[in-house]
């Protein structure tokens, strides 16, 4: 039998141990994975602008295409006042991404499959975009959680449910992304362990089914990728247009 | 008959994975906090780090060069424009040349016809002119030879007539009076042949 399909997900020292009074930092494999991605950021994005030509190279390209990819989905759904917020969700995006696609490779690490990871992510997007909905609107913004045109009878539960809805941001934003690396991943992991215990005879229908789940799998570290990005949009648009 | 041992693997597989699965303890490693500070640490490291060199460095570069394409293509473009209008402009021009100077050929033509018409006109007046003269010149000629031509012939003819009678008779004959014969007939005859 193959080994357990979570021990996949298993972090462990790589070095000494490192600890900062109480707090253990010590250097794991997340953080080996967490620097790859990011150092590979930096690496095709310095490389695709260094060069400034007209006609541009495939590095070149390749960073325009995402900078107008990521442009206009902001533009799109946070419209022109989320412009200075461009280079966060640029590095949101590019980050979850790169993470999710690095974990497609076998043997390696999914830095976003740690529950820890996403929740801080979306925690930090959480209290940031609240903090910039009351710069903005001061108390005006908790006008959110009243939705115009409600009967005033249903006001008191619809007001309920909003806040709860908004407080379950952060979770639902984290567990989403947390839950299908982890699904997809383990799922790859269980059909990989049949194709070696079904042996030569029974072991082709989930070794075709594994090749499957690995394209279904690359389109989902890319679609969660972007369902991240997006919906750190929307949660940008409530917090700078006030619709409700 | 591979339905049959593929669902009964599955199922056995699920035997061995619950066992598996229960042989460590602890289940999902996500929810063992013993590196969730590690993991918190390293994240806003690394995430920060990327995060300003993006910002502060590669982005903006990457935003200059997408302005600067776009306004060289602008440019490119409005050079492409009006460049087109000069040639448009410079086409007319040509047009315009071409249909003036046609124009002025036609002028030069007609003025270079009239004038060679004129000239052959003059010189065929001068031409007619000296033509008439020759002719009156030859028919006064003609006229006054006419005119004398008669008393010519008589002159010959009385000499003649005289000459021949001499030689017939042998003798002198007064010449007056063959004169009025020879007169008398020519006058007759002129008139036939002349007839004045």
């Amino acid at each position: 039998m193959a080994a357990n399909p979570m021990s996949q997900f298993d972090v462990y020292r790589i070095g000494p141990e490192i600890k900062v009074g109480a707090f253990d930092i010590s250097f794991t494999n997340a953080s080996l994975f967490m620097i790859i991605s990011t150092v590979s950021i930096l690496l095709v994005f310095n490389l695709g602008s260094k060069r400034n030509s007209v006609l541009p190279n495939k590095m070149q390209l390749l960073a325009e295409l995402s900078y107008t990819f990521v442009a206009k989905m902001i533009s799109d759904t946070a419209g022109s006042k989320a412009k200075p917020y461009f280079a966060f969700i640029f590095s949101l995006f590019m980050f979850v991404l790169f993470c999710n696609m690095f974990g497609m490779i076998p043997y390696t690490f999914t830095v976003t499959s740690h529950i820890i990871v996403t929740f801080i992510l979306a925690a930090f997007i959480f209290i940031g975009v609240t903090v910039i909905g009351f710069i903005k609107h001061g108390f005006g913004y908790l006008k959110l959680f009243v939705p115009s045109g409600v009967p005033a009878v249903l006001l008191p539960l619809i007001v309920v449910i909003e806040i709860i809805s908004y407080l379950s941001r952060p979770i639902s934003l984290s567990v989403r992304l947390f839950a299908n690396m982890m699904a997809g991943h383990t799922m790859m992991k269980v059909f990989g362990g049949f194709v070696i215990s079904l042996g030569l005879v029974g072991g082709w229908l989930p070794l075709s089914f594994s090749v499957a789940l690995t394209g279904l799998e690359i389109l989902v570290a890319f679609l969660q990728a972007y369902v991240f990005a997006i919906l750190t949009c929307i949660y940008l648009n409530d917090a700078l247009n006030l619709h409700h | 008959m591979i339905k049959k041992i593929y669902f009964q693997s599955i199922f056995f597989s699920f035997l061995f994975f619950k066992e598996a699965f229960a042989a460590e303890s602890g289940g999902m490693p996500q929810l063992n906090p013993e590196f969730w500070i590690s993991q918190i640490f390293w994240l806003i490291l690394t995430f920060g780090i990327m995060y300003i060199v993006l910002s502060k460095f590669i982005l903006p570069k990457i935003s200059n060069n997408l302005e600067y394409r776009k306004s060289q293509i602008l440019e490119n473009i409005e050079a492409a424009e009006r460049q087109r209008e000069d040639s448009e402009a410079k086409l007319k021009e040509y047009d315009e040349i071409i249909l003036k100077s046609k124009m002025d050929a036609k002028i030069i033509f007609n003025q270079t016809r009239e004038k060679a018409l004129k000239d052959i006109g003059a010189k065929k007046e001068v031409l007619d002119q000296q033509i008439d003269d020759e002719i009156n010149k030859a028919e006064k000629e003609i006229e006054a030879l006419r005119v004398s031509a008669p008393d010519k012939i008589n002159k010959i003819a009385i000499e003649t007539s005289s000459e021949l009678l001499e030689k017939l008779i042998g003798s002198g004959v007064n010449s007056s009076s063959i004169s009025a014969i020879v007169d008398d007939l020519s006058r007759r005859n002129g008139e036939k042949y002349y007839g004045n």
